[in-house]
């Protein structure tokens, strides 16, 4: 037996707004579209910017890239705030779970001194290194341009304060705050990590934000991410440290769908044209060998004489990710 | 002497939270509007999880005050166990 | 090592302290002042970050959690709405000149705020201020989307919604008022934006601004845009708290900084007040079944609420803005001058106006004692005779716009309500025009600001608002029709008065369809 519900039918007059009709058809938009194409205002700005006096509010002027249509630079995972907060939820349920039980049943005590303290120098540090790809993404997200990307990278900049978060939290599991102090001794003092929080402070300074997307969310996550939680994480989990890595499950998962978007931008970018592509692959050139030079100590002390094996796989994987976004590297 | 207030929207999950603050604060006033609960207090309101706990039958965050919060006035101080708003004249 | 010691809990605050503060570092590669290159432009000085306290100690966990545990209830009201045909149960279709205004006019503010407080959550040498200014921002992104989509079924059913945010609030004269205002802000610097948007607008006004248009939607039954004010109300008691604590920290950090603090709480208070001469005629003229007068709403809002704040600011040396004096008696004629330009210039409009009904009158007279039948009344009155014989009136120009707030130049002197005030200031030879003192003292203080502003209707008069290729010298030209086809208002249909439109033609055929049988 078929159950009809009906309500009354009225035809609307429209299917959605204008710009929408224009970009996509007559037909109902998706949220995400409703919410994220032609936001942002374009063309007439009151007052010049008292920290910019030469530029406009919004001003394409401020990376050397260029896009006929910046909102061709759209995300895949069409991430308005509704979804991205649902999506978020989900995981951190999860990792929450994850966090109580190592917690209540006292997991922490049972890795192995040599694995623990491995995840105490090596991950505990890369909280701050989390907060430069915050302060990076929050720049871009104020000074970027078309909504399609500045909203992302306001979400890719939340989640770099989430990520924080977590490697704070594994800090505090394994060893209380004096894990923390240490961790942020090391950071200022450690030889370790001097090359690599002289790079997360350079790249504080630049004024490209297209610049700061590229070495930020594509190199230098693109390099570490695997290296720490696919690498790294394959050692703790061979050699009687699961609860680290079930600490950093969300790191892992986060580390692949962040990329997927990552990806379409640069895609899109280096596809409009020659001077694009240049650009963006000298930008990938240059930060690669900087980033290289400072995640090897780190890697050194993550992985021992694998260190070198592991770090020409993941610089060849990285290699080939860029190709296939049409990238010449 | 300033009115400090805090107020919620109207629904089941509210209900016990007004009970709560309402019982621990004997100078508040309760003042309810069409979907708005509004609890209005003589300098300072102090919120106790523990009393929440005890009315709901479970855990309780304060931090989940969040959900159906409107608007308070006052400065707020957090901790685990309270959520105070007072002026501080 | 001590067991215990470790597996002692950590407080709310000092976990949080953890979880944000101990993430920062000072840098040594990079000079301070490389890193945080707006930190003292202003003038405004900090000596220790670490005075701030935190308000929320919200983790991102927790945020992630207790928004998706809200936009699921949200969505799952709007997704009811839309699919129930919930906008049969407004009062009238007049209503939703009120949700035009809105979206037109605030929505895209919600998306500048989102955008400035990115920027103050870079800018900020201070961890906690920017933990907070990013949370407000992504609060802010929410806030536009979930406006967006919660008026989207309307664009649907009605006229004046359909060219979406950014393009009419770049073009059209009346939405000039609250464009300015926040790009006002955003091209100020991190300090000023907190005062101008965090504690100003924010926290002083807030209420001003949320209360009417949600309850306004309550009262008329539009139950997809008061779900989204209750969900988006917590929130903003995250941002009052912001602002609050944003104020006491810079006047509790160098006494300095009290009269560059108390010259923007001057300045954003009235520029903020003057904005909310729209909601002002909003709550009037534009809701069916009206929640209460703007008079009432701001003795309530302002008058009550705000004298504890400002008794609480008192002790580091705040006084209370010079222009509130004014606001005293503005509050009794605002909103019906405005609404007499605004339904005169009704075929200029994006969104319908129309006469006062004698009911509606009558609330007018009980609410407005003392002005509204001396002075308006009449001036209604006479419309509607016009308008009885045919003649509905349209003025034939386009007002004068203020330099600083955009309004039209209809607001009369404090103590003389049937002259028009016009104040005038000289700048490289230049003659400007601002509505009142508040206005002429924020254009006299920073000229070569404000002689930029793009005012829409001095534009439109030197032809910078047509449609490309337009011909003004071809035969049957007309420059208003020009100008609402460059705005993208639908000439005949999202304009004019309300009697006689195609809104209120289908409210009522659909109503029948919902409520009649044949």
């Amino acid at each position: 037996m078929q159950i009809d519900l009906r309500t009354v039918a009225i035809k609307p007059l429209r299917n959605t707004f204008d710009h929408l009709v224009e970009r996509f058809g007559d037909k109902p938009a998706s949220r995400y579209q409703e919410g994220s194409y032609n936001i942002q205002q374009e063309n007439i700005f009151h007052y010049r910017p008292a920290w910019d006096a030469d530029s406009v509010l919004f001003d394409k002027k401020r990376t050397k890239i260029q896009m006929k249509d910046w909102y061709a630079l759209k995300d895949p995972r069409q991430y308005y705030y509704g979804s991205y907060t649902i999506a978020r939820a989900r995981q951190q349920d999860a990792a929450e779970s994850i966090f109580e039980m190592v917690e209540d049943r006292g997991l922490a005590e049972l890795i192995p001194a040599e694995q623990k303290q491995i995840a105490l120098d090596i991950l505990v540090p890369m909280r701050h290194v989390e907060w430069g790809g915050n302060m990076g993404n929050a720049y871009i997200s104020a000074y970027g341009y078309g909504t399609v990307i500045t909203q992302a990278c306001l979400y890719h900049s939340m989640d770099h304060l989430g990520v924080a978060q977590y490697l704070t939290r594994i800090g505090l599991v394994l060893d209380g705050p004096d894990a923390l102090d240490k961790a942020k001794d090391d950071w200022m003092n450690g030889a370790l990590w001097q090359p690599m929080r002289r790079h997360v402070e350079n790249l504080l300074v630049l004024d490209d934000w297209f610049e700061i997307f590229v070495a930020q969310n594509l190199v230098l996550e693109g390099l570490s991410y695997p290296l720490f939680y696919d690498h790294l994480d394959s050692e703790f989990s061979a050699n009687g440290a699961t609860a680290v890595s079930m600490m950093t499950r969300f790191m892992g998962e986060w580390a692949g769908e962040t990329a997927k978007w990552v990806d379409a931008q640069i895609k899109v970018a280096a596809a409009e044209s020659p001077e694009n592509k240049a650009q963006l692959s000298d930008w990938v050139k240059q930060y690669r060998s900087v980033t290289l030079d400072a995640l090897t100590p780190i890697a050194n002390r993550a992985l021992g004489d694998k260190a070198a094996g592991v770090l020409e796989d993941v610089l060849s994987e990285f290699n080939a990710r860029c190709a296939k976004l049409g990238l010449a590297v | 002497m300033s009115t400090v207030f805090i107020a919620f929207q109207t629904n089941e999950d509210t209900r016990p939270i007004v009970e709560s603050i309402l019982a621990d604060n004997p100078h508040a006033v309760l003042d309810e509007q069409p979907a708005m609960v509004k609890i209005n207090a003589e300098d300072k309101l102090v919120i106790r999880r523990e009393s929440i706990e005890e009315r709901i039958g479970r855990d309780f965050d304060l931090q989940e005050l969040q959900v159906n919060l409107i608007t308070i006035s006052g400065h707020l101080d957090e901790d685990d166990d309270t959520f105070t708003l007072a002026w501080k004249n | 090592m001590d067991m215990q010691a470790t597996k002692k809990k950590l407080g709310l605050k000092e976990k949080y302290a953890h979880m944000t503060r101990g993430l920062d570092w000072e840098t040594t590669y990079q000079p301070k002042e490389k890193v945080f290159p707006q930190a003292t432009f202003e003038g405004i000085k900090v000596h220790d970050w670490d005075k701030w306290e935190d308000p929320f100690r919200l983790t991102m966990d927790a945020y992630w959690k207790y928004q998706a545990e809200k936009e699921r209830k949200l969505y799952a009201v709007l997704d009811a709405f839309a699919q129930n045909n919930g906008h049969l149960g407004l009062t009238d279709a007049r209503y939703l000149s009120a949700v035009k205004l809105f979206l037109t006019g605030i929505s895209p503010l919600e998306y500048m705020a989102h955008r400035g407080f990115a920027a103050a959550g870079r800018n900020f040498p201070g961890v906690g201020p920017r933990v907070a200014c990013l949370m407000q921002s992504i609060d802010e992104v929410r806030h536009a989307q979930t406006q967006i989509h919660a008026m989207s079924n309307y664009n649907k059913f009605y006229e004046g919604f359909h060219a979406g945010a950014s393009h009419q609030i770049e073009r059209v004269w009346y939405l000039s008022v609250p464009k300015s205002f926040f790009d006002d802000a955003f091209s100020a610097g991190p300090f000023e934006w907190m005062i101008a948007i965090g504690f100003s607008f924010e926290y002083v006004l807030t209420n001003l601004l949320f209360v009417p248009f949600m309850s306004g939607a309550a009262y008329n039954g539009d139950m997809a845009t008061v779900t989204f004010g209750f969900s988006a109300q917590s929130d903003e008691a995250r941002h009052m708290t912001l602002g609050l604590e944003c104020i006491k920290f810079m006047l509790e950090q160098d006494p300095d900084n009290l009269p560059i603090v108390q010259k923007w709480i001057d300045k954003w208070a009235w520029r903020g007040i003057r904005v909310l001469s729209l909601v002002a005629t909003m709550m009037d003229y534009m809701l069916p079944k009206r929640v209460m007068s703007w008079k009432e709403a701001w003795e309530i809002y302002f008058e009550q609420n705000g004298g504890a704040l400002f008794n609480d600011l008192a002790k580091y040396g705040i006084k209370v803005p010079d222009c509130i004096a004014q606001c005293t008696v503005d509050k009794e004629h605002l909103s019906h001058q405005l609404w007499l330009t605004l339904c005169t210039h009704g075929h200029a409009m994006g969104l319908h106006t129309w006469l006062p009904n004698a009911e509606e009158m009558d609330w007018l007279s009980a609410k407005y004692p003392n002005t509204f039948d001396k002075y308006y009344r009449p001036r209604f009155d006479k419309l509607q005779e016009l308008a009885d014989k045919g003649e509905r009136f349209y003025a034939n120009t386009l007002p004068m716009l203020c330099q600083v707030c955009q309004i039209p130049m209809l607001f009369t002197e404090p103590d003389d309500p049937t002259k028009i005030c016009y104040r005038e200031s000289e700048y490289k030879g230049e003659k400007y025009h601002t509505c009142s003192d508040g206005c002429k003292h924020i254009f006299d203080d920073e000229p070569e600001k404000y002689i930029q502003a793009w005012l829409p209707v001095h534009q439109v008069y030197m032809g910078n608002c047509w449609p490309e290729g337009t011909d003004p010298t071809a035969e049957g030209f007309h420059p208003l029709l020009k100008y609402l086809e460059w705005c993208h208002i639908e000439n005949g249909k999202d304009n004019g008065d309300y009697e006689g439109s195609g809104d209120q033609a289908n409210f009522a055929a659909w109503r029948g369809v919902a409520t009649q049988n044949t």
